[in-house]
């Protein structure tokens, strides 16, 4: 499991680390309550900024998962197809989604920080 | 499928499961033909059909006792938030089966078919009255359906005139069947976002409107069971950029009588007569969903079109432009035998009263269960109200929680988690045809579920426990789902 306070996050709560793997956060994974479902992009896609990469289907609904940042997909989950529950159980580890080569470094920089993205919480729960 | 816990009464075995070989119900007539030779080898099955083998009073028990299993409007409140499950007037079912037109068969050619193409004419001719709409087709067997024909002849519309628009704009706040009828019409669904308080966000409209918009899907009143304050400018916007506007009818009952969705601005619209007008909700069967258009649009829908010439009323396919067939004969005529009844029944001046007391009674609940929810909207909503769970219950208790509790009181539980911009969501929407004392009753029944959820949580989080079968794993159900019966296999008890 990733250190939570190593990584950028997104308004639509997903975390990126600076190797381009990307998954949801610990809030977010709470908020939408068990995940029964998840779609990965494969490997060339190309990925733009808070466009939808992947899908994520849980008992409430389904959700799009927006890149964080430009880049090109270079790996998708495939434990997690199998396993959606791991998206619940370890969402800063076992449970990324997909992995972007980021295009543009300088755009993690725009991404909040981890006590930016607890403060953010505090404001816009939801 | 799993049950998490125990089990309070019996399920009704599969037939299968009660099925013992060579147990008969039914004894054959001797054949009074000449025998046939059998079929050709090839047009045999290879493995004889696996039926259940049973005696008649196991089959007449059997359903009867699955009919007694069963949950409906007839019986109960059912306060599903943007589904209208309002009353279904018997005297609909009456006429629906009437051997008159029940035994149609739908290939009598049209002059001894006067009678039901009269309806369907009038049928179509009342509910663009109702939508402000100058031409309707009844042919879509669903809702869904109706949004495909809608979209297939808006592209039809943008390819005649020599214009290569592909994308559909779609409300974050809208039903999913919409993106999904894009989808399966060949064109592309983009999302335009919400505002906080559920209106579309006409910033982001205005930045995603180009040549490349073929339509704005938009549902009237919105998911959160408001009206779009600024829908003339937005309709403005849309057909400013040269695209088409929709209307999904799925809150149609909030504006019976009281306003047309073509004065505001709509070109296309399709209704759901299972909430508007009060036919059966499926289970899965015959459906209607009667597309509208404005007169530009008339040419592009689907054959055969009624018409009435010299006091004859007739089927044509002879329609240049149309986009072709959409449902075999002339639908699901039975359905739209039934809306035709219950327009029949409210007459011109009953129409507004629908959507009036849809409006009070929504309002109604809102203002009662107001004191107990601290989020509660304050502004008045349309037929249906949106209520947020956060921090009306005790610890640890979620809104799923409280609505299988509901069941236990013997109410159907209020659409939950929908729409997703409301934390804890819980959508009611009790219609207009429910008592005052029933609507009571149900504020009533949350009142105590509030208290149980801080006095005794286990109460909501074991629920249900009076129902034939206790609460499902729906997660397991979806992460492992079991689709196929398998003989030998037994229901879960």
């Amino acid at each position: 499991m990733r250190n939570p306070d190593t990584l950028r996050f997104a308004k639509t709560h997903e975390w990126i680390d600076s190797d381009g793997t990307v998954g949801i956060s610990q809030h977010a994974q709470e908020a939408i309550t068990d995940v029964v479902f998840v779609e990965v992009p494969k490997p060339g896609k190309a990925a733009q900024q808070g466009q939808s990469c992947a899908a994520v289907e849980s008992v409430k609904a389904a959700f799009d998962i927006y890149a964080p940042v430009n880049g090109t997909v270079s790996a998708g989950n495939a434990a997690v197809s199998q396993n959606p529950a791991l998206v619940n159980k370890d969402p800063y580890g076992d449970g990324w989604l997909f992995k972007l080569d980021i295009s543009d470094k300088a755009q993690l920089n725009q991404l909040m920080t981890h006590s930016q993205y607890q403060d953010f919480l505090k404001t816009n729960p939801h | 499928m799993t049950l998490s816990s125990g089990d309070s009464k019996i399920i009704e075995p599969l037939l299968f499961e009660k099925s013992v070989p060579d147990r008969q119900g039914f004894t054959w007539p001797e054949l009074d033909v000449p025998a046939s030779a059998p079929l050709p080898s090839n047009l045999r099955r290879r493995q004889a059909p696996d039926w259940p083998e049973l005696a008649e009073l196991q089959v007449v028990r059997h359903f009867t006792r699955l009919s007694q299993l069963n949950y409906s409007l007839d019986t109960h409140f059912y306060p599903l938030g943007s589904c209208t499950m309002k009353y279904n007037p018997k005297a609909n079912e009456r006429a629906a089966s009437w051997p008159e037109f029940a035994e149609l068969h739908p290939l009598r050619p049209d002059h001894l078919s006067q009678g039901i193409l009269e309806i369907l004419f009038n049928l179509e001719k009342w509910l663009g009255d109702i939508c402000g709409m100058d031409a309707v087709t009844l042919q879509p067997s669903a809702g869904a359906q109706g949004e495909l024909t809608g979209i297939l002849v808006a592209r039809a519309y943008h390819e005649s005139r020599g214009q290569n628009r592909h994308v559909v704009l779609i409300p974050d706040s809208a039903h999913g069947t919409n993106p999904a009828s894009v989808a399966v019409a060949g064109l592309t669904a983009v999302t335009v976002k919400s505002t906080a308080d559920g209106c579309l966000d006409i910033d982001d409209l205005k930045s995603k409107l180009s040549s490349d918009v073929a339509v704005l899907m938009m549902t009237v009143p919105n998911t959160l069971g408001l009206f779009e304050p600024k829908i003339l400018e937005i309709a403005r916007l849309v057909h400013d950029s040269g695209a088409l506007f929709y209307m999904d009818g799925a809150n149609l009952n909030a504006l019976v009588g009281l306003v047309k969705p073509g004065d505001l601005g709509f070109d296309i619209i399709h209704v759901n007569v299972h909430k508007t007008f009060s036919t059966p909700h499926g289970g899965g069967g015959p459906g209607a969903g009667p597309v509208g258009v404005k007169k530009f649009l008339a040419d592009f829908l689907p054959i055969p079109r009624i018409s009435l010439k010299d006091g004859l009323y007739s089927l044509s396919e002879e329609s240049p432009k149309t986009i072709g067939r959409v449902r075999s004969f002339q639908g699901n005529t039975g359905i739209l035998i039934r809306a035709y009844c219950y327009l029949r029944l409210q007459g011109a001046q009953g129409l507004a009263s629908i959507s009036e007391n849809a409006i009070l009674a929504a309002n109604y609940v809102r203002v009662t269960l107001a004191p107990l929810f601290p989020k509660m909207p304050v502004t008045p909503c349309m037929h249906e109200v949106v209520v947020s769970g956060d921090g009306a219950y005790g610890p640890g208790v979620k809104t799923l929680d409280v609505a299988k509790r509901l069941l236990d009181y013997g109410f159907y539980a209020p659409t939950i988690y929908f729409p997703l911009i409301v934390p804890e969501a819980l959508m009611i929407e009790p219609t207009e045809t429910e008592t005052r004392e029933t609507l009571d009753l149900f504020c009533e029944t949350i009142r105590t579920i509030l208290d149980e959820s801080r006095r005794d949580p286990s109460l909501l989080k074991n629920a249900p426990t009076t129902t034939p079968v206790r609460r499902l794993d729906e997660v397991k159900a979806a992460r492992e789902p079991n689709l196929r019966h398998t003989r030998g296999e037994t229901s879960p008890r």
